[in-house]
């Protein structure tokens, strides 16, 4: 044997396609079967490839070692390019072409169909279809031996990126198997030049085998034999196989099997570029147009050809038929295309379609993307149609209404009573102003004197009692009393806008109140009932409004809550006399003129807080009916000083309890009337203010005022029975 | 597992909604496409439940007269009762019949629980003939179906 020598590329290219016969993985021997197919496949004269065959040697041997096979194909070559079979030409052709051979896999081109006339006599290899990927293989290293060549002139424009995008897949252990079906086809564009189209088709091929061709390159030539025993088998059913009409599908399947089983990586089910584009270029083989439908029988005519059984088919299509209308969108094709590929592969169906495999919802961009590119998403839009209850929505839709609800719920708090989950929003979105409070108001914390403000703390206010106490916490951090009025939330929210709401008031009003009205049940003095009923009716204790509503010293207002936080605790017991004690005293201490009754009241607190911030509550009860004989008299019955009660008073004030439960009854009516801010400034807010609570204070008093009456009555009753009762014991006496 | 499931069953058979005993699907020609029973024993006695009410069917469509589809109404309703079972029956406008076979203890069942279930029966019937590799006349195979239909039978003890 003439020593052969070969080129690097030459080298590469010859030992792949030894290892490719090498059915029986001997490593030395080709199989003759095989590469008779081979040399076949070289569209040679057979003449020809006998007498290549008798020169490399392989006759006489019997067999095809490595060195006669290379022999044999540089012959080919030397055969293809024309000239004549010379064991000399061997080595002294310089420059010879690699060997061509024509594999099925040109049909895979042809079945690209109009693209590629020129393949178009390979129809006859259409079984061939099925295997390119073991020709792939050994083909493979010619697309990548050879493309140093060829790539000068015509490689494929996608192929390369195509590579580079199947690099990836090359990651899986499954090189051996690079689903190189393209490869064959790869074969002729780059041996002979072909035109642009086929190497378009090519490329778009390449984009096929990329992962393979490129794998191959990477690793070839570590695992050409596990790869190579592969590929025997199923290099003779192509060639062979003349029978089945295979179409792309089946191509394709075959491609696909291959890229199954390299591209196992994420997702089984996920559909690579370069097999969507495939399976876009089979949709408008029965569909031009993209976005258009293709009719359940051209679908089943199509898939048919795949040979699967057609229960399965059947199967693949409920799958893949998305909105059920009998009719296949190109995603809903490419989805049923991939489980066919996936299913010829050997891999089970699913019960359900992947999500991968779902239609896509949006529309994709326009057929001019598909060709040709290797885009990420390179299909055109196809209509939506994804039937609700069929696709998975993903789980983001399900949070975003569960905010959007939550919001509604915070806008509208201020209609609904509040909720923990509010609640939790609140606290969340906002910073709370006060740690305290339970409830969160959805109020905004920045305060303005708006009426709706003011409605909504007369709602909250007339909300559930029992929420009173968190209420008032909530309504006082937010600056806003909402047992009182709407006035003094009123005066107070124009108090505390800028700050923050003095929030340290824990007293709550109401709950003073109530605890106020727990009170005078725990300690009935003297005339239990009358200290029962009398309690009641009495205001709570408002030292906040009052307090505050002194415009004028925000300081004032934090005193007063301070104080009235304070003091509430202390409060309590000292209820009944507080306020008239401090109420009286400051009537003590001012100069008493009662040209004003509201100004009264407005000194009363003024005089209070500078008395002191702390919260005392003196009550004296020698002065608180003094006091009150005087308000009574002199005071327009304006409201008392309110803060009064949280005004400083020495304890030394706090004495006599003595008193009679009514005048302690008035007093304390007195002493809740809120105070009238003083400033003359904010006159007007001030005297609203104090107008409403005179109307409060009126209809207390007026309660309390038929209450008493009653009681008077009963009193009365009982008098006149006692006194029934002694005459009769009288005459007794006489007698 | 099998506890939950008798669980479930002892829950169905106290709260049998929706629950048939035997659902089979009718061709015009009057052969069976697809028929299935629960309580998997008695198959053949369900069978010859459907096929006797299969005289009740035609008894029903041939009533209506000229107007065909037109005044007939798919939903035929109880076909006829017997001790153990009640038999409803559907008819599609392709004279494709669905038959219902419940149980008789299963009081709770309503007209319009039986009037839904055909509805569903239909949909999936449709969908089933929509498949292009599925030809008018063979068996329903389709799984989809099946899922379909189990769903509506009683759980099987």
């Amino acid at each position: 044997m003439e020593s052969l020598t070969l080129t690097d590329v030459e080298q590469k290219y010859y030992s792949d396609l030894f290892v490719y016969c090498d059915t029986d993985n001997t490593k030395k021997v080709a199989s003759n079967g095989k590469v008779l197919d081979l040399f076949r496949a070289a569209q040679l004269p057979s003449d020809v490839v006998l007498q290549i065959t008798e020169l490399c040697g392989a006759t006489r041997l019997g067999h095809f070692g490595r060195s006669q096979f290379y022999i044999a194909l540089k012959l080919i070559a030397v055969a293809q390019s024309g000239l004549p079979l010379r064991v000399e030409s061997l080595n002294s052709v310089k420059d010879l072409p690699l060997p061509r051979f024509v594999v099925a896999k040109n049909e895979q081109e042809a079945r690209h169909t109009a693209m590629y006339p020129d393949l178009e006599n390979q129809g006859p290899y259409q079984g061939v279809i099925p295997r390119p990927p073991a020709r792939g293989q050994v083909k493979k290293v010619s697309p990548d031996t050879t493309s140093p060549v060829v790539s000068p002139h015509h490689s494929p424009p996608t192929s390369p990126h195509a590579w580079r995008k199947h690099k990836r897949q090359a990651s899986g252990g499954n090189v051996e198997r690079p689903p190189v079906v393209v490869a064959g086809a790869v074969w002729t564009p780059f041996r002979e030049s072909q035109s642009g189209p086929v190497v378009a088709g090519d490329g778009m091929w390449s984009a096929h085998s990329p992962p393979p061709v490129q794998e191959s390159w990477v690793s070839l030539k570590d695992t050409y034999p596990p790869s190579s025993s592969k590929l025997p088998p199923m290099h003779l059913s192509p060639v062979q196989e003349n029978s089945s009409i295979r179409t792309v599908a089946s191509v394709a399947t075959a491609n696909e099997i291959q890229r199954q089983s390299s591209s196992g990586y994420d997702d089984p089910w996920k559909i690579t570029d370069e097999q969507r584009q495939y399976y876009i270029n089979q949709f408008k083989t029965i569909q031009p147009d993209l976005n258009g439908f293709i009719p359940g029988s051209a679908a089943k005519e199509f898939f048919t050809k795949s040979k699967l059984p057609i229960l399965e088919l059947s199967h693949i299509w409920e799958l893949s038929d998305f909105d059920k209308d009998g009719a296949l969108t190109l995603d809903e094709f490419c989805a049923a295309f991939h489980l066919v590929v996936a299913r010829k592969n050997g891999y089970d169906l699913p019960e359900k379609l992947p999500e991968s495999l779902m239609p896509k919802l949006i529309d994709l961009d326009d057929s001019a993307e598909v060709p040709d590119q290797a885009p990420d998403v390179g299909y055109s839009g196809s209509p939506v149609e994804v039937t609700p209850n069929k696709s998975p929505m993903p789980s983001l839709n399900q949070t975003w209404p569960d905010l959007n609800q939550g919001n509604e719920q915070w806008e509208t708090f201020s209609e609904r009573s509040s909720s923990s989950q509010t609640l939790t929003q609140f606290d969340s979105n906002i910073a709370p102003a006060d740690p305290d409070t339970a409830i969160v108001h959805p109020v905004p914390i920045r305060m303005t004197p708006s009426k709706i403000h003011m409605q909504e703390m007369e709602l909250k206010r007339t909300g559930s009692g029992k929420m009173a106490s968190p209420y008032d916490k909530s309504l006082c951090c937010l600056g806003c009393r909402s047992n009182s009025g709407t006035s003094p939330e009123g005066l107070k929210v124009v108090a505390a806008p800028p700050p923050p709401p003095p929030r340290p008031n824990a007293s709550h009003s109401r709950s003073s109140s109530l605890d106020m009205n727990r009170n005078f049940a725990a300690h009935p003095t003297g005339p239990q009932q009358s200290g029962v009923v009398a309690c009641p009716p009495a205001i709570p204790p408002r030292p906040l409004p009052t307090q505050t509503s002194g415009p004028h010293s925000g300081h004032r207002s934090d005193e007063g809550l301070a104080a009235h936080s304070t003091t509430s605790p202390q409060q309590i017991p000292e209820q009944p006399n507080f306020a008239d004690f401090s109420q009286f005293q400051a009537f003590a201490a001012s100069d008493q003129p009662n040209d004003d009754g509201e100004k009264h009241p407005e000194s009363l607190p003024v005089e209070k807080s500078t008395e002191g911030a702390g919260p005392l509550r003196t009550v004296k009860i020698d002065n608180q009916e003094e006091r009150a004989a005087a308000t009574a008299k002199g005071s327009i019955m304006a409201p008392p000083p309110k803060p009064v009660r949280r005004r400083l008073k020495s304890e030394d004030e706090l004495q006599d309890e003595a008193l009679p439960p009514k005048s302690n009854v008035i007093a304390t009516v007195l002493a809740t009337l809120p105070s009238i801010p003083r400033s003359v400034g904010k006159d007007k807010k001030a005297i609203q203010a104090s107008i409403r609570r005179n109307k409060e204070t009126n209809t207390v008093l007026a309660r309390l005022n038929s209450e008493l009456q009653q009681q008077l009555k009963d009193l009365l009753e009982e008098r006149i029975s006692l006194e029934v009762q002694l005459e009769q014991l009288r005459p007794f006496s006489h007698l | 597992m099998e506890h939950t499931q008798s669980r479930d069953a002892c829950w169905h058979s106290r709260h049998h909604s929706k629950m048939a005993v035997c659902i089979a699907v009718i061709a015009k020609e009057n052969y069976p496409l697809y028929i299935r029973s629960v309580p998997v024993q008695n198959e053949l006695k369900f069978h010859y439940t459907v096929h006797t009410s299969l005289d009740v069917v035609e008894e029903k469509i041939s009533a209506v007269g000229k107007a065909m589809a037109d005044q007939r109404e798919l939903y035929l309703g109880l076909l006829y009762p017997t001790e153990d079972y009640k038999v409803y029956g559907y008819v599609t406008n392709s004279k494709v019949k669905f038959v219902i076979v419940v149980d008789s203890s299963n009081t709770s069942l309503r007209d319009n629980e039986i009037r839904s279930m055909f509805r569903k029966l239909h949909n999936s019937f449709t969908d089933v003939m929509c498949n292009p590799f599925y030809n008018p006349g063979d068996t329903i195979q389709s799984k989809a179906f099946d899922s379909m239909v189990s769903a509506m039978m009683v759980q099987a003890s």
